[in-house]
Formats: C-alpha cells, sequence, structure tokens
C-alpha cells in the first residue's frame, strides 16, 4: 500500500506525516509536488498540515486550484481514500470534497495543545481498528479551525453518522469546556458522504510514537492499512 | 468591441448571524474607549480590482463570478460588488 503525500508551498507536516507512515508502520510513501498531474498510482492521498500559500486569502482558498487538486478529486470520485489533515481540511473544505468550512478559532488564539477526542464513527475505513467510543489524545496546532456549517448541512452528518471525532474531556463528554475552537457540535473531523474522505483539524501524524507522547493516532494510519490488506 | 479599463471593490463580510470573534473583540474595545452606542462591529476584506472588459457591466458580473469562484467563501461569507469606475 503507497501514501501520496501533497507537498503544497507552505505545507510544513508533509515531513511527519511521511516519517508516520514509513517509520511507524513500515508502508510505501511517497512526496507528490502541487504542480504534478499524476497521482504515481498511490492508494491513499494525504493532504497535509502546514500554511499552503500563506493561507492567503483564506486557509486553503488558493491551494485548492493547485494543479494536483483535480487529481485528487477525481481519485475521491473513484472512492480512493483521502486522509485530509488541518490545513489540509481546510482545502478539502475549499474543494468541496467536504461539506462546511473551517474559520477564525472562537478565542480568537492560535491553540497548540493536545486535546481529547471521542470517536463518534469507528465504522469508517479511517477508524475500524478503534474501539467503540474510544476517547483519543491528539494534539492539534490551528489557527482556523472552527468547523462551521448551515443547519441542513450538520443534521445530515449527524444522521449519516459522517462525524467521526468530536472534542471531548478525558471522559469522552462533548463538553463547551472541551472544544478548543468553538467548532459547531464539537466537530473535529468529518467523512464524506462515501466515506472515502476524512477531515480533520488534529494532527494523527503526530501521535504515532509514545516516546513523543500521546500515540493514538497510529491506530487510524493502521485502519487504512488494514482495510487495503482485507 | 473594444475593451477598456475598469476598477472594482469588493466588500467582503462573515455571513450575518456567524460568530465573528474578530468583530467581538473589537466591538469590547470601543466599548471601552467610551463608544457605548456601537451595537456590533465586523471584519472583512476589502480587494480592489483592475480589470478589462468591454463594458462596465461585463466588468462587474466578471468580477461576480471571480467572488463565487475563489474570493468569497459562500459558506461563510457575504460579499458586496462596488460599481464599475472607469479608469
Amino acid at each position: 500500500m503507497k501514501f501520496g503525500i501533497v507537498t503544497f508551498p507552505g505545507s510544513n507536516c508533509d515531513y511527519d506525516a511521511y516519517r508516520a507512515v514509513v517509520d511507524e508502520l513500515g508502508a510505501e510513501a511517497t512526496y507528490l509536488w502541487h504542480k504534478t498531474e499524476d497521482l504515481e498510482g498511490v492508494d491513499v492521498v494525504v493532504l497535509p498540515g502546514g500554511f499552503s500559500y500563506g493561507d492567503y486569502l483564506r486557509a486553503g482558498a488558493i491551494a485548492r486550484f493547485s494543479p494536483i487538486m483535480r487529481e485528487v478529486v477525481a481519485h475521491a470520485g473513484r472512492g480512493g481514500p483521502v486522509l485530509a489533515i488541518c490545513n489540509g481540511f481546510q482545502i478539502a473544505c475549499e474543494a468541496g470534497l467536504l461539506p462546511g468550512a473551517l474559520v477564525r478559532n472562537a478565542g480568537m488564539r492560535f491553540v497548540s495543545e493536545a486535546v481529547y477526542l471521542s470517536v463518534e464513527n469507528e465504522g469508517t475505513m479511517f477508524t475500524s481498528q478503534y474501539e467503540k467510543d474510544a476517547v483519543l489524545r491528539i494534539p492539534i496546532a490551528h489557527g482556523e479551525g472552527r468547523y462551521v456549517a448551515d443547519a441542513t448541512t450538520l443534521a445530515r452528518l449527524e444522521d449519516n453518522g459522517q462525524v467521526v471525532f468530536r472534542y471531548c474531556d478525558a471522559g469522552g463528554s462533548a463538553t463547551g469546556e472541551a472544544n478548543p475552537n468553538g467548532s459547531m457540535r464539537g466537530i473535529a473531523g468529518i467523512v464524506s458522504a462515501e466515506g472515502n474522505v476524512l477531515g480533520m483539524m488534529p494532527h494523527p501524524e503526530r501521535a504515532v510514537d509514545s516516546l513523543l507522547g500521546p500515540a493514538d493516532g497510529k491506530l487510524l494510519f493502521e485502519s487504512l492499512l488494514a482495510r487495503v490488506a482485507v | 468591441m473594444k475593451n477598456r479599463a475598469y476598477r472594482i471593490a469588493v466588500h467582503i463580510v462573515p455571513r450575518a448571524g456567524l460568530l465573528d470573534p474578530q468583530g467581538n473583540t473589537i466591538t469590547g474595545a470601543l466599548h471601552s474607549l467610551g463608544f457605548k452606542h456601537v451595537r456590533s462591529v465586523h471584519v472583512g476584506r476589502h480587494i480592489v480590482i483592475e480589470t478589462e472588459a468591454p463594458d462596465a457591466l461585463q466588468a462587474e458580473a466578471s468580477v461576480q463570478q471571480m467572488c463565487e469562484k475563489l474570493l468569497a467563501n459562500p459558506v461563510t461569507e457575504d460579499f458586496e460588488i462596488t460599481s464599475a469606475v472607469p479608469l
């Protein structure tokens, strides 16, 4: 199984994603420069974190027009997995791969800390290795991570089980205090209606080695591997 | 028809009703300065575009498309286009 990690000008978590996939999972990975229009036959596309195009205009607004994004959208249309993390989530929303948008944190501050997430749907290709209702500890680092969508979209996401991760406290309760950025319904991650595009603000690729802190992100990558092994 | 140059400004503001933390922070600062009658502040972007088109109407129509495709996010923002000014 091969991961393709897209590098935009201003991406800064591409290397972390590469190391997580190659060192921790022993899977194959390659970097894909945003100007290329060839996905090189990768199975999973990773849109990594960072500040593509300096967050000019809006986070992700310019990156979505990079040449590679046409191919990423086509890959997603064929049911190919896309893992969109942080800035990648912002890009995926701008590109229409996922509904809604990510705007300035309610508290106005850039928040960099480990947060708790509840696994709201363990039936996706990204979460199959997690226990039902598992509580994860995974870092966030963003200034524009407040998920917003209209009421109809929110209801649809909830009804279809597309809300995959929600900010919560250590006990798994999605309280207001546990919500670090004011996201509607405490949403930290969602999947597309078809279930093959996951967007999340927290960084699972930064939580794969217990030497460096929580390693709760590792099962996300292992879920993807398990899917292909079947 | 020969193209001519126009300047068009676009105002983009957060969608009404959506939490605007920047605007709220500035509202608080204005209140503390004594501007007690300020009801609300909204912070957005002001974009000035110089473009060419056969006439003002077509210049404005093309800026409308720019807003829909790139300049504004239809989920979170509203925009207004000012009249094209010939250059």
